[in-house]
């Protein structure tokens, strides 16, 4: 299949949370994406590097440990600026500290300009729904 | 008796070595200078200075390596910075190249006309991994089809980009070979190094006018340092038959440039540690080359400035800048008085330690959530046991083994992961290149002069 959906996978930021990238890679490969997961650990320009590299379709930014607000800030605009314009931008986990209702979050995320933000307990079928929806996949 | 002619042809020096295959042994070295001499004369000379050494000789083989006019040049065009273009590096590195100047993202205008005024040897085209991205590369396909300069393209990006690639670049001689980064942080630099031996014996030794040498040999003359790279991969790897010195680290510090070579997988010494960056080769080869004694003299200064080697040298720093400027001025200057020796001493030290330092992996402690992390980026080279050291300013050197040193890990840099304690050995008659030359022929015989030439300079189990 060579007309894969191309997605670059990782935990951002001073994050190690390693457990949940894995199941994500696995569950993404299942669904019929070609992943290129970066692990944990991942600076913003990792991903930008990784995502011009493969010419990915999205980046999946996961972020469990609280400070994904700030590790998230300004990713869109350096995509823009690495000529990845208009790529799909999806974040998802314990975005921010505490217990915040999570519309709120969600719309904080978007005004950041990710396309979409998951909240805690996100089953990786709904991304890859989200995936497939917003990357026009049809079977 | 079973002789064999190895031969390095420099720059500078054309140094001969004849060994006896039949009762491993080295016959004699000889070495003769071509700077301003015609390669085939220079040769000529320093085989009659070596035949009068050993007697006449009988050669069964003759085999040479070549670094003479500037070595084999290469430009690396890449995409990303550290991913395709760092790959591409590595490639031409591992294949024995000189890196003049590596490319990152679309080649503009002003970068092509820098490239034809560079005038490669080989310019190596890389971007994108296997079905990623194709617009960069073909955008710098097309850019290099309207360069007049005559060089050969070896291709080895985006498999998908390739015939686009090959269709724009009509006309120009295009080698086509597998992607050196097919997958994002998937290093594959074998199949472009085996290009680059191919195109340097049918094109380039025959530009450099080393078309006659190579034709009186008995096997493929390679560049200089792809012998050295095959010569400490033997000594670490061993022969079937018999057990290397397992993993190593060798620097040559010359006058114009320091290699440094790591025989190592380097994964992490310790438990929890993150690897960022991209996978790095077994077989790994830098050149710093603003490392040098002589030619690139006031890159050392740059590096660790003069209050340091002021301190290491025990003259003050107005000595220091002077005489760093006479040698520059003077690169076949050799040092006579105690005090000139004195700084040729720091000189060497500082340049070690800096090309260690850029050659080896570092860490840097992250501090997470679950409390302090460490993030390994690069080869961690603690636990290499043997370090092999080489080059004019070591080899005349009454204190090379402090001077080698500097290359082990200090504890006052930590994040620096160079050899925790080592066995220091000094190349002392130069003959790593030769041995990587015979290792093609016999690497057991190679593997056992290596062994019996190489003299321990330092013993870590004996002297602390």
């Amino acid at each position: 299949m060579a007309d894969k959906k191309k997605l670059v996978l990782g935990v951002i930021g001073a994050d190690v949370h390693a457990v949940g990238n894995k199941i994500l890679n696995h569950a993404f490969e299942l669904a019929g994406f070609d992943v290129t997961n970066l692990g944990v650990m991942v600076s913003q320009e990792e991903y930008i590097e990784a995502a011009q590299e493969t010419a990915a379709d999205a980046i999946i930014v996961s972020s469990l440990y609280g400070h994904g607000e700030l590790d998230c800030r300004g990713l869109r605009e350096k995509c823009d600026e690495a000529g990845l314009e208009g790529i799909l931008l999806y974040v998802g986990g314990n975005i921010v500290v505490g217990k915040q209702p999570f519309c709120e979050v969600e719309q904080r995320f978007l005004h950041m300009g990710f396309d979409r933000a998951f909240p805690p307990g996100t089953t990786p079928e709904t991304a890859i729904s989200s995936l497939r929806q917003d990357l026009g996949i049809t079977d | 008796m079973q002789p064999v002619l190895l031969i390095d042809i420099g720059s500078t020096y054309t140094k001969v070595l004849a060994a006896d295959m039949a009762e491993p042994c080295i016959l004699g070295t000889a070495a003769h200078t071509t700077v301003a001499t015609d390669v085939a004369i220079g040769l000529e000379e320093a085989l009659l200075a070596l035949e009068a050494k050993t007697g006449p000789l009988s050669y069964t083989a003759r085999l040479a390596c070549s670094s003479a006019a500037g070595g084999l040049r290469m430009v690396a065009v890449g995409l990303a910075p550290s991913l395709t273009e760092q790959a591409a590096r590595m490639a031409c590195l591992g294949a024995g190249a000189k890196v003049v100047r590596s490319f990152a993202y679309q080649l503009t205008e002003e970068d092509m006309a820098e490239i034809a005024a560079i005038l490669p040897d080989i310019l190596l085209l890389t971007g994108g991994t296997d079905g990623g991205n194709d617009a960069v590369i073909t955008h710098n396909a097309a850019m290099l089809a309207t360069c007049n300069a005559d060089f050969p393209i070896l291709l080895a990006g985006n498999r998908n980009a390739t015939a686009r690639c090959r269709e724009l670049l009509k006309g120009r001689t295009v080698i086509t070979t597998e992607n050196v980064m097919p997958r994002l942080e998937q290093l594959n630099v074998a199949p472009v190094q085996k290009q680059v031996r191919a195109l340097f014996l049918e094109r380039i030794v025959h530009a450099k006018g080393l078309g006659p040498v190579a034709k009186q040999m008995d096997g493929p003359l390679i560049p200089t340092p792809a012998a050295v790279l095959l010569a400490t991969e033997l000594l670490a790897k061993g022969t079937d038959s018999q057990s290397g010195f397992g993993d190593l680290l060798a620097i040559d510090l010359g006058g114009a440039t320091t290699d440094v070579y790591s025989m190592a997988r380097g994964d992490p010494a310790g438990g929890e540690v993150v690897l960022k960056g991209l996978p790095e080769p077994y077989a790994k080869r830098t050149v710093e080359g603003d490392m040098g004694m002589r030619y690139s003299v006031s890159g050392i200064v740059d590096a660790v400035g003069v209050p340091w080697l002021s301190t290491h040298s025990g003259r003050s720093p107005e000595q220091v800048t002077a005489q760093i400027a006479h040698l520059a001025a003077h690169p076949d200057m050799l040092p006579d008085t105690p005090a000139d020796l004195a700084l040729d001493q720091a000189l060497a030290s500082a340049a070690i330690m800096t090309a260690t330092r850029r050659h080896a992996g570092t860490t840097e402690v992250v501090y997470t959530i679950q409390g302090p992390t460490i993030a390994q980026t690069g080869k961690d080279l603690t636990e290499v046991r043997r370090l092999i050291v080489t080059g004019g300013a070591i080899i005349h050197n009454s204190g090379a083994g402090q001077v080698a040193k500097y290359a082990l890990f200090d504890p006052k840099t930590p994040q620096s992961l160079r050899p925790k304690t080592a066995e220091i050995y000094m190349d002392s008659r130069y003959i790593l290149a030769a041995m990587g030359l015979l290792r093609q022929r016999d690497p057991d015989v190679a593997l056992t002069l290596m062994k019996k030439e190489l003299q321990t300079l330092w013993n870590c189990k004996t002297n602390a």
